[in-house]
């Protein structure tokens, strides 16, 4: 079992509190007991593995899922997945789901007055290549409203949930996109005390994959926690 | 993760690669429980993940001899329904070993997402009849008042029935991990 990463501590202020009162579900969800420290056994070190056979091609475009087009602006969004050493996670599963450009969800609970889109599911699945990168094809989701406080509006995002080298690595995060004016009133957005480690969660515009008369490109990397379980010689 | 995670990470859809099963094998037992808030409300929005090693302790290798296996991986994700309840069937582990030789008892490793949670929680079952547990490390680490939170019952003294509810909040609070 020498071969497992290792899993620092999680720097202070980089993660989310589980309670954070201005997200009014956190309330009544978050712990309030003490958390047991769990020293990484092989447990939380392996793993994991679910085979990726289920994972297609065509998965990663959520404009192609249907006879036609979605309505919405078309984006590009990629980035690459990197250890704590900055090195790609190959072979990452990394799944995501979105609202449409109405800001509606196609689920049954989401009520928001906005149409659904016949022609968008809202979501996508890949694998990270050789140097940890993954992209995928979208439309822009729009913001919509919520039942936190009075007139809230989350923000345009979208969810992502990763896999990496171990358990701890294990990350569900959102992306949001620049210069969107929502980001200062989001509670959520805000629940992130590190000012520097929050900017994080925000996209790039990326002329690289803006292609041309299709679509705006984004980047978003996305750093997993755990590193080489060798560390490196200096 | 907000309400909606269903449509991204349980799609109802053919070759999901996160449907893995988790059971197979002749030492399957069934593990059903629910979920409750700090009110004591059902939580009908959650999902669990769950990792096991198998029946001799160890842990899957690689994603491609998984593919290409055809056994269980060990992993599998378990949406709770509207009553937030949940049930799964798995091969019962067998015992661990650390990275110092120390016996780790016969565990699943438990992540729950939901609404609410900013990051998700890490838990473990344990196998409340397993005389291993009494030299587990880990519930060693556990105040003792609070170790029956992680234990799964039998139900009705069926060694295969189980049952583990989980306590976001209150008296009875489930034992959450800081891994």
């Amino acid at each position: 079992m020498n071969s497992l990463p290792f899993f620092p501590k999680v720097p202070p202020g980089t993660q989310p509190q589980y309670l954070h009162p201005p997200y009014r579900s956190s309330l009544k969800r978050a712990p309030t007991k003490p958390l047991i420290l769990l020293a990484g056994t092989v447990s939380e070190r392996t793993g994991p593995i679910f085979g990726h056979a289920g994972v297609h091609v065509n998965d990663s475009d959520l404009t192609a899922q249907h006879e036609g087009p979605p309505a919405g602006e078309r984006i590009v969004v990629s980035g690459t997945v990197l250890d704590e050493d900055g090195r790609p996670v190959r072979g990452a599963l990394v799944e995501v789901w979105q609202a449409n450009a109405a800001g509606r969800y196609r689920h049954k609970l989401d009520q928001h007055d906005a149409p659904l889109d016949a022609n968008f599911d809202g979501c996508g699945r890949m694998i990270t290549d050789s140097e940890g990168r993954y992209k995928f094809t979208s439309i822009k989701p729009g913001a919509y409203p919520w039942g936190n406080h009075h007139n809230a509006w989350r923000p345009a995002h979208i969810h992502f949930s990763l896999f990496g080298a171990g358990l701890l690595s294990r990350l569900v995060t959102q992306m949001y996109f620049p210069g969107d004016p929502l980001l200062e009133f989001d509670p959520i957005y805000n629940c992130v005390p590190d000012e520097k480690a929050k900017r994080r969660l925000i996209s790039s515009f990326d002329w690289e994959h803006t292609t041309p008369g299709f679509a705006l490109g984004y980047r978003f990397d996305i750093v997993l926690r755990g590193r080489e379980s060798t560390p490196m010689e200096r | 993760m907000g309400p909606f995670f269903s449509i991204g990470l349980c799609p109802d859809r053919a070759g999901n690669p996160v449907s893995a099963v988790i059971a197979a094998g002749s030492k399957v037992v069934s593990i059903r429980g629910r979920i409750r808030d700090g009110d004591g409300q059902a939580v009908p929005d959650a999902v669990l993940e769950i990792w096991r090693a198998n029946d001799r302790g160890e842990y899957a290798g690689s994603q491609d001899e998984c593919d290409a296996g055809g056994v269980p991986s060990g992993f599998a994700r378990i949406p709770t329904n509207e009553l937030g309840e949940f049930e799964f069937a798995t091969l019962k582990p067998g015992p661990t070993t650390g990275d110092n030789g120390e016996v780790h008892a016969p565990h699943l490793t438990v992540l729950i997402f939901m609404r609410g949670l900013l990051r998700h929680l890490v838990t473990r079952i344990y196998f409340s009849q397993d005389s291993a547990n009494a030299r587990d490390p880990v519930l060693g680490a556990v105040p003792e008042g609070r170790r029956a939170t992680l234990m799964a019952q039998q139900i009705a003294g069926n060694e295969n029935e189980l049952r583990w509810d989980v306590y976001l909040q209150g008296d009875t609070e489930t034992v959450f991990f800081e891994a």
